[in-house]
């Protein structure tokens, strides 16, 4: 079980069409990567709810079809 | 008891609760060992618990705080962030404040 990164990236410019991703390959296993998103999305909202915008994002993946994704979110003016 | 009322009463019981898995001592994931050595870096006492021991907490507290992954901090019952928000306050000296700011005790060493 695992996701690609042009998978990860696809679904979350679905959810922020306004967003600069980067994934990072943490491992080479397509199960371990980093993404850092900045959308205007996020903007007056705590970390942990846009990691939790993000994790929606994923459909429901992380944590299952996806071990360990290490997330930096930031606003985006 | 469901997981749920167990993870409400040790999240309101406790100023500090760590869900995790394995123990402070043996942490069983890279991601759960790094958020135990924040907490040993700033000297804060908590209550750990290895969600590996019992799968309804493992699935439980992922919908009580609707977040998918382990490990979880929470603080005066306050859902506080995985291993990526630690390490971000952490790093960024804000972590130590926000505890004190809850009323946590810090050991300085």
């Amino acid at each position: 079980m695992a996701m690609s990164a042009v998978e990860i990236e696809k679904l979350i410019r679905e959810a922020f069409p306004d967003a600069d991703v980067k994934i990072t390959d943490l491992a080479g296993d397509d199960n371990h990567f980093a993404a850092m998103v900045s959308s205007a999305a996020f903007k007056g909202k705590t970390r942990v709810q846009q990691h939790q915008m993000v994790y929606e994002a994923l459909k429901g993946r992380m944590g299952g079809e996806l071990h360990a994704l290490s997330l930096q979110t930031t606003p985006k003016d | 008891m469901t997981a749920h009322d167990q993870i409400a009463k040790d999240v309101a019981e406790n100023d500090v609760v760590l869900y995790m898995k394995g123990t402070p001592v043996f942490p069983q994931c890279g991601f759960s060992a790094a958020a135990v050595q924040i907490l040993s870096n700033l000297g804060v006492k908590y209550k750990a618990v290895d969600v590996l021991q019992d799968p309804d907490v493992r699935q439980g507290i992922k919908e009580f705080s609707n977040w998918p992954t382990i490990p979880q901090l929470y603080v005066k019952g306050e859902f506080v962030g995985g291993c990526d928000i630690l390490r971000e306050m952490y790093e960024s000296d804000e972590l130590g404040p926000f505890l004190t700011g809850k009323g946590v005790a810090l050991e300085t060493a």
